[in-house]
């Protein structure tokens, strides 16, 4: 746990995949998960949105000892009154899903707040570090399990990856006795919301795939394979030197010598 | 004679101090929650329930009972007649040959306890409980001299005169004090013998006194909502009967001997778990245990109190999600304590007030309540398997005759051949019948048994709702889990307000039940089975729980079938590994208990093992092979039916 830095995570309502029943959002979720890993019970969870949505009570069984909602009407925008709630607070850090689970999904919500607030945004964060002075550490999610440290000025607002750390199993007890701040804000309708027309997705048809491979042994070695690399070069008959010399070039050009 | 005095004021003294550790004891049972009990009704059945009921499971072992009648009955007379007889000093001749037949008895009792306890089985407590046969024959020989007088008895009943009268009383005296110690003081204090008095309380403020007289009590008891705290947390926030229940533990270890967890070298042991119960409420540590241990975990480092957490130090949580709620601890104990209860209680507390469902628990409750099924499957999804079945939907006909209730096994694949051969039978049989489709929701049976009972009662109440929009004579289900659930679990809720078609109550039976009365009516031609050698295997739900262990075995016999029976079978039946959320916590041991039931059955030499629920097909099933097959009831019975040809 840090001492004395003020983290807010941000929760929505999420959606489950299967069902389409509300749920805890599962990157909001590692966003408190996260929050609490850095200020423990000082965490300062929001929602802005419908203050007697059951789900908070998910967030709040995290162990959260309260949470703040932002009542407003479904057919908000949350953006307005994140801004000024976040605006002008000694707030550190702000963590935030990648993308919420139901509405627009549209995963601007952190940019435009980090626009608005004129904050650095990180995304796609696997982990925070630790902090120093005015800065933090984090780690970044990158494809296929790689991550790449980078230390910010803060505040900042982060978006958490689903690489980080799994939200926490939440508690029905906790999450019963927590308390709501309910604040009253100004909130603004979105109108350009309201005149979208909303369908259901459909999964596009997939491509069927077409079997060549004529016999078990041709259908084994297809599953199996790895893909063959483009690059490289097969050097047979050149000389030691030249081969040596390939080789050289090659880890030059890699950086593994400099 | 100068010290004539000195017994009588040694056993009124005695007398005393075990009233004053008596009320001690209450108290520290009292610091338990409320619950109500009919005392007195309670007090007046206890003799009752201890020579019928009680006396019923220790007759399972012939030998301990006859002991225990002899020595038991023995001493609680002669106490009784010391009391006069020595205390009082009547002068009856009658009252002192009655003691000394008493006695005699008693004497007899305590030497085959001493036999017993020359070469005790490893799940018998040593410790104090060695000391225990020599202070029941200390006290019987004692008090046999002492009353010899009284009786009258001419020669040896003629105490020396002198010196040597004085030294004999003086003798007798410190034997009194030895024996009365452990017989009294031990037994209102927390010696051996603590067991009767706790026990006999115990049986009268029972906290399912329907499971007296040949009842069943095997439900759950709803956790109330809403409160401070959820679950058992601290000792006293055990109800103060089960404390009681906690304290009346003899330390048989006939628990121990059938525990699947123990036997799996998972860390848990009932007896320890019980003996951990009292050490939570009296306060202490577990130094001067005796017993077995929990697999791998040394005795010695676990410390309780009574207003402690009990996880913190008392109890590992490893310890209470080792447990299948399989109930064999249950039905063994003697002394009627309920472990199952026990441990769900503290599970809700882990569950609910914790977040601390290990493993996969977690993420299935989560599941649960996002999708009302424990592996997440889309809800719209749970009638795939039917869709060449031919069924109706309640939802359409409102109405039939049997209301088939799938459970979870409709999502998968194996359990599929289970419902689909119990739906070929029906047809056979030509039943009434409808299922509830996508309506139907997850029992509660795997939240509940993990301790999250927010989600079984929420399960509980909107199945309810479903299933009071139709109507319907009987619930029917393949699934013991979810017919125990649906029996004896939702009563809490309100499914007495269910009422079939001619306005009487709804029965719930399980498939086996129902198939069952299906042949006996004439309604289903079956074929003699020609397979192999066939055992079977006793869902824990379905017996212990339901008490249903003959419909089975009667339709294996209807098809033939001489049941080669497992040593562990009927109500001593080993579980599977599979119940009380189990394979979920999954909590590590030395083997598997789904290994340790197929070695049973492989050790009849079946070829072929019969179950009756979809639970134990899929753990038996995970066996690896070479193994018998397994197949359900439904499954076996559909391959051997008559079908008409058209």
């Amino acid at each position: 746990m840090q001492p004395n830095i003020n983290v807010v995570s941000l929760v929505s309502v999420g959606r489950h995949p299967q069902s389409g029943r509300a749920r805890r959002a599962e990157q909001d979720g590692q966003a408190v998960e996260l929050g609490l890993k850095l200020a423990g019970k000082a965490l300062t969870v929001v929602h802005a949105g419908n203050a007697q949505e059951p789900v908070l009570r998910q967030y709040a069984g995290m162990g959260l000892p309260s949470l703040t909602v932002l009542a407003q009407e479904s057919n908000c925008d949350a953006l307005p009154v994140l801004v000024s709630f976040l605006k002008d607070k000694p707030i550190d850090v702000v963590l935030t899903g990648v993308r919420a689970e139901s509405g627009e999904s549209s995963g601007m919500l952190p940019y435009l707040l980090a626009e608005q607030l004129g904050w650095s945004l990180v995304p796609r964060v696997a982990d925070i570090i630790g902090v120093q002075g005015d800065e933090v550490e984090l780690l970044l999610a990158l494809p296929r399990g790689q991550r790449r440290a980078v230390k910010v000025k803060l505040p900042i607002i982060a978006s958490v990856d689903n690489a980080a750390q799994e939200a926490r199993q939440t508690a029905f007890g906790p999450g019963l006795r927590a308390q709501f701040n309910v604040l009253t804000v100004e909130s603004v309708v979105d109108e350009s919301a309201s005149r979208w027309q909303i369908n259901a997705a459909k999964p596009r048809p997939k491509r069927l795939k077409v079997v060549k491979a004529k016999t078990a042994a041709d259908r084994m070695k297809a599953a199996t394979a790895k893909p063959m690399g483009s690059g490289g070069k097969i050097m047979k008959d050149e000389t030691a030197a030249e081969k040596a010399q390939a080789i050289f070039d090659l880890l030059l050009e890699e950086k593994v010598v400099r | 004679m100068m010290l004539d005095w000195l017994p009588p004021t040694l056993i009124g003294v005695l007398l005393v101090i075990a009233a004053i550790g008596a009320v001690r004891r209450m108290n520290l049972w009292r610091a338990g929650q409320a619950e109500k009990v009919d005392a007195l009704a309670g007090l007046l059945a206890m003799p009752k329930r201890y020579l019928h009921d009680l006396h019923h499971v220790v007759e399972r072992d012939k030998y301990m009972s006859r002991t225990h009648v002899a020595t038991g009955g023995g001493f609680v007379l002669a106490m009784v007649l010391v009391v006069f007889v020595h205390l009082f000093g009547i002068d009856s001749k009658v009252l002192a040959w009655a003691l000394l037949a008493a006695l005699v008895m008693m004497f007899c009792g305590a030497l085959f306890v001493y036999k017993r306890r020359m070469n005790p089985p490893s799940r018998l407590s040593k410790g104090p409980w060695m000391r225990l046969p020599k202070s029941l024959l200390t006290f019987s020989i004692t008090f046999f001299v002492l009353t010899l007088p009284a009786a009258g008895l001419p020669i040896v009943g003629k105490l020396p005169e002198g010196f040597g009268g004085w030294l004999l009383t003086l003798v007798l005296s410190v034997l009194i004090l030895m024996s009365l110690s452990e017989m009294l003081f031990g037994m209102t204090w927390g010696g051996p013998m603590k067991h009767a008095f706790a026990g006999a309380l115990h049986l009268a403020f029972h906290r399912r006194p329907e499971r007296f007289d040949g009842g069943r009590s095997t439900g759950l008891k709803p956790a109330v909502l809403g409160e401070a705290s959820h679950g058992v947390a601290k000792p006293i926030d055990f109800k103060w009967n089960q404390l009681l229940g906690f304290d009346a533990c003899v330390q048989c270890g006939r628990c121990e001997a059938v525990c699947p967890a123990f036997a799996a070298g998972q860390p848990l042991n009932p007896k320890k778990l019980i003996q951990d119960m009292v050490v939570g409420f009296a306060g202490g540590t577990d130094e001067k245990y005796a017993g077995s241990p929990y697999p791998n975990i040394e005795v010695g480092n676990a410390k309780g109190a009574p207003n402690q957490i009990i996880t913190d130090g008392l109890i590992h949580p490893d310890t209470l999600w080792s447990c299948t709620t399989c109930r064999a601890c249950v039905e063994e104990c003697p002394m009627m304590i309920e472990h199952v209860d026990a441990i769900v209680d503290m599970r809700r507390f882990l569950t609910l007030e914790k977040g601390d469902t290990p493993n996969k628990g977690a993420q299935v409750l989560e599941n649960i309540i996002a999708t009302d099924n424990p592996n997440g499957y889309a809800p719209a999804s749970r009638t795939h398997w039917a869709a060449d079945q031919n069924l109706n939907l309640m939802k359409d006909v409102r109405q039939a005759d049997v209301l088939f209730w799938v459970s979870d096994g409709a999502f998968d694949m194996r359990s599929q051949r289970i419902l689909r051969a119990f739906v070929k039978l029906m047809k056979a049989a030509n039943v009434d019948v409808a299922i509830l489709g996508d309506e139907e929701l997850d029992s509660g049976d795997v939240a509940r048994r993990l301790g999250d009972d927010a989600t079984f009662q929420s399960l509980a109440k909107r199945n309810l709702a479903t299933l009071s929009k139709y109507q319907f004579n009987k619930i029917v289900t393949t699934d013991p889990h979810a017919f125990h659930c649906l029996k004896n679990e939702y009563g809490d809720f309100g499914s007495d307000g269910l009422l079939s078609i001619s306005g009487e109550s709804v029965v719930v039976l399980h498939h086996t039940t129902f198939l069952n009365q299906l042949v006996k009516d004439g309604r289903l031609q079956l074929d003699t089975f020609k397979g192999g050698k066939v055992t079977y295997h006793d869902p824990c739900y379905l017996g212990r729980y339901n008490g249903e262990y003959e419909a089975p075995r009667e339709l294996l016999a209807t098809l033939g079938i001489d049941v080669a029976e497992m040593e562990r079978s009927g109500y001593r039946s080993r579980c599977c590994g599979g119940g009380g959320g189990a394979p979920i916590t999954d909590i590590p041991g030395e083997r598997r208990i789904a290994d340790m039931r197929m070695e049973d059955v492989v050790s009849t030499g079946a070829e072929l093992v019969a179950v009756g629920c979809q639970q134990c097909t899929a753990m038996l099933e995970g066996v690896v092979e070479p193994r018998p097959v397994v197949k359900d009831i439904a499954e076996i019975l559909a391959g051997q039916l008559i079908e008409e040809k058209h």
